[in-house]
């Protein structure tokens, strides 16, 4: 677990100890998303954990949690495909490309593969326009989709 | 990369960093003067006078001051910050290095969006050799007292937190829930600091202002709109891709320009934008005009407009964060609306609903993503009418 506070101080008002961390509350997402890179997921333990080092309620952790659409409490696929399904993507046959995902991984969009391997999923735009349909594929942008070339990629995912 | 794009600023030429070894010969107060004379305005989308921001920043009286540059390019149809980010880099940092001059920051934030984590590297090496040249860290360029750094980070998939005080909400490890305004960032920004947030595209502008001069900037655009905008197409046209253009220019010249055949529509603005119909393809870019981030997403006569409302509310209705009612609660009312009239059911009632509860959401939502989350629907029952058939009640 990626250590937040150094040195945590304990204050004291004579009847309540109080631990204070030197760790900033900013840093909050950035551990957060390397927990989500290294986890596939953030798990209640972790969010405990990192709740604590941070002197925050872990009820806070979660609710920053289940905000952001990139962190997850379910566990995600070691590999994650995003496809956009914005409107440039839709006219460009996005149906036709998100079609393809799911048959050559066995499962419909938003669901992970039984062996936890990938994970299908849609997002917003993703700034590839130009390039639609496009996809997020473990941080990769990939533009001009083509049912041939979703074929390749699930392959190469899956190896 | 070596670029190949022509344009009247961003993408003319340049020494890399003349800009900023002008800005520490005239002076911080010159700096700021040039940047309010060229009347440049915020490239991100809602415009607002950068040189006013900027001196907001620098008269604030606090030790610590931050420039955070938006890199969280989120709009639908948009990607010109990809672009700068990928072939520019440079010259946005460059700007953040001058700003930070201007008003006496100290900290530099990119808040990139997780879908371009695969630019980080790229980036931190541009940051990295910045450094080891003197034009990051302390005493910059030898100017004593000038310290100032930039580090890098990343959003974790949130379109609402390209708004600047939910941007600042998310640096500071909340949920990205937009603040009342004011207080402005320019005062009390990231971690309670006085704070200039701009676009990447207004920071890439800015060593040309300073090096090239006011006067020189302002001989391009119109009077009310000083300068160039670039512009992301896409959709039907043969050409899609990252234009720079004057502003001023006009939509039937865009369309001309990326070779785009038998268009019905023109959504400007991304899906907070408007819809324009052939009538009004003489308008022009310009904030006096049709004012966008710079998304231009392109219909021909095959498209079903009604579709393209439907995509954009769900787009929001997936986005918005909640927060206040009349966004959260309005915009799936629009779309149980929306789809009343594509199956022709709706009735002129229902049109009329959908006018008033547009306005209440304009007026009474907290932030840009619900005052505008209706502005694309609205304007394609305004300008489309033959796109649907009301029921006869
Ligand atoms: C919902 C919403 C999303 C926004 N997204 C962005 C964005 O991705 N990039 C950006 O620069 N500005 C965005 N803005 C505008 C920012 O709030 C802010 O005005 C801008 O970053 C200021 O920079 P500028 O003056 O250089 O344009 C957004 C605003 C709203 C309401
Ligand atoms: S308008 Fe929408 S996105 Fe903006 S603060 Fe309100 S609920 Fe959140
Ligand atoms: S609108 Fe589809 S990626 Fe931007």
């Amino acid at each position: 677990m990626d250590k937040l506070c150094s040195v945590p101080k304990t204050i004291t008002d004579g009847k309540t100890n109080v631990t204070i961390c030197d760790a900033k509350r900013s840093q909050l997402i950035p551990v957060l998303r390397k927990i989500q890179e290294k986890e596939g997921y953030i798990s209640n333990r972790k969010m405990q954990e990192v709740a604590f080092s941070l002197g925050i309620h872990p009820v806070e952790v979660y609710s920053v949690v289940t905000f952001y659409s990139f962190l997850t409490i379910e566990k995600k696929g070691k590999h994650i495909i995003r496809i956009s399904n914005c409107i440039t993507a839709d006219m460009a046959g996005a149906k036709k490309i998100i079609k393809t995902f799911e048959k050559e991984l066995g499962i419909k969009l938003g669901e992970t593969t039984k062996d936890k391997k990938i994970s299908l999923e849609e997002t917003s735009c993703i700034g590839m326009c130009d390039q639609s349909p496009a996809a997020l594929i473990d941080g990769k942008l990939v533009g001009k989709l083509t049912p041939q070339k979703v074929k390749n990629i699930v392959k190469e995912l899956k190896k | 990369m070596e670029k190949s794009r022509k344009g009247p600023i961003i993408f003319s030429t340049i020494k890399p960093f003349a800009g900023l070894k002008e800005s520490l010969k005239i002076g911080r107060s010159e700096v700021l003067d040039q940047v309010r004379n060229s009347n440049i305005r915020g490239r991100g989308g809602a415009g607002f006078p950068t040189g006013v921001k900027w001196n907001l920043t620098a008269t604030a009286t606090d030790n610590k001051k931050y420039v955070i540059c938006n890199a969280d390019e989120g709009e639908p149809g948009t990607f010109k910050d990809r672009v700068l980010l990928g072939e520019y880099a440079k010259l946005v940092f460059e700007g953040m290095v001058i700003c930070a001059f201007a008003v006496g920051a100290d900290e530099g934030i990119l808040y990139l969006r997780g879908e371009y984590i695969s630019f980080l590297p790229e980036l931190d090496k541009t940051l990295n050799q910045m450094r080891k040249d003197n034009l990051l860290g302390e005493n910059i360029l030898s100017k004593k007292g000038f310290n100032f750094d930039i580090k890098i980070r990343l959003g974790v998939g949130a379109y609402v937190c390209g708004e600047e005080t939910s941007l600042i909400e998310s640096l500071e490890g909340h949920r990205g829930e937009p603040r009342n305004k004011p207080p402005f960032p320019t005062n009390t920004g990231f971690n309670g600091h006085p704070t200039v947030i701009n676009n990447v595209e207004t920071f890439a502008a800015i060593a040309h202002v300073v090096l090239k001069g006011a006067t020189w900037f302002k001989s391009f655009g119109t009077d009310k709109s000083s300068g160039s905008k670039l512009i992301s197409v896409s959709g039907d046209c043969r050409k899609p891709g990252v234009y720079e253009i004057p502003f001023g220019t006009t939509l039937k010249k865009v369309l001309k320009m990326v070779d785009a055949k038998d268009t019905k529509a023109v959504q400007v603005g991304g899906a907070s934008g408007t819809c324009v119909s052939k009538k009004d393809f003489k308008r022009m870019i310009a904030f006096e005009d049709l004012s966008t981030g710079g998304s231009i997403i392109i219909f021909n006569q095959k498209r079903n407009l009604l579709d393209v409302a439907e995509n954009f509310l769900n787009f929001f209705a997936e986005e918005s964060c909640g927060q206040c009612t009349p966004c959260r609660e309005g915009i799936p009312v629009l779309i149980e609306k929306l789809k009343k009239i594509k199956n022709i059911k709706a009735t002129k009632g229902d049109i009329e609903d959908i006018f008033s509860l547009a306005e209440t959401m304009q007026l009474a939502s907290k932030c840009g993503l619900g005052q505008t989350a209706s502005d694309a629907l609205i304007s394609i029952l305004n300008s489309f009418k033959k796109e649907y058939t009301l029921a006869k009640s």
